[in-house]
């Protein structure tokens, strides 16, 4: 079971903060690609990966990043802290 | 390293003191500070999220980042989230090192990665309603000269 975590304006458009998944995505692009199948909100939240950051517990990863053995998965727009 | 991502507001002159009268051994101490800021006088509110627990991981992997590269002897991030008014202080860093070069580029280093490595969004509560603040190629671009590679003649060590 893994966490997928949402902020700011991806949260907003899914609707809410966090999902628990049960999934055998291989990759973070494999289980955008699940993610979409789910509902249109999510199609809608994901449709520009390039406006799209990733961490993968907790660190910074790309779109390609392994997901074995992962607990926790955070989809958020480009960080404006400071 | 002291990091802390609060909701309260800090007393930054009660940091600023705490910070440099806890060194030994140290020249400089530069503290930064950041402000709401308002434009055009049209600001109701900053709101600004984050990512618990990933935040403060991100955040001390900068200050150590800067304290490898600087030598620096302490490093101080402080970081507010929730909703905050106009020219109220969302954040301050502080640094200490030997001498006031360090201490002036690690401020920087730091202020520079945190803007756009360390996981916060902020939303502005505005007349036209709230909007989310978009991240500027400037800030991703302030990077590059902290490379490895960058040939600007910055001090390293």
């Amino acid at each position: 079971m893994m966490d997928v975590l949402y902020f700011a304006w991806v949260r907003e458009r899914i609707g809410h903060p966090k999902d628990q998944v049960e999934s055998e995505a291989a990759t973070v692009r494999d289980l955008v690609e699940e993610l979409c199948g789910r509902e249109e909100r999510y199609a809608a939240a994901f449709a520009d990966l390039g406006a799209l950051r990733v961490a993968v517990d907790q660190e910074l990863a790309d779109f390609d990043a392994p997901l074995g053995g992962v607990r926790e998965v955070a989809f958020f727009p480009p960080m404006t802290g400071g | 390293m002291d990091i802390r991502v609060q909701e309260a507001p800090f007393d930054l002159g009660a940091e600023a003191n705490a910070f440099a009268a806890r060194q030994t051994g140290m020249g400089a101490v530069v503290t930064f500070t950041g402000l709401v800021r308002d434009l055009d006088g049209a600001l109701d509110a900053m709101e600004i999220e984050h990512y618990p627990g990933m935040t403060e991981r991100a955040l001390r992997a900068i200050a150590e980042d800067a304290a490898d590269r600087w030598g620096i002897g302490d490093a101080l991030i402080l970081h507010r989230y929730g909703r905050l008014a106009p020219d109220e202080a969302i954040m301050m860093v502080a640094t200490a090192a030997r001498h006031r070069a360090a201490a002036f580029e690690a401020a920087e280093f730091l202020m520079d990665y945190l803007k756009s490595r360390a996981p916060f969004w902020k939303k502005e509560h505005g007349p036209s309603g709230p909007a989310w603040v978009a991240a500027r190629d400037e800030d991703e671009d302030a990077l590059t000269r902290w490379a490895p590679d960058a040939r600007d003649g910055r001090a390293r060590t």
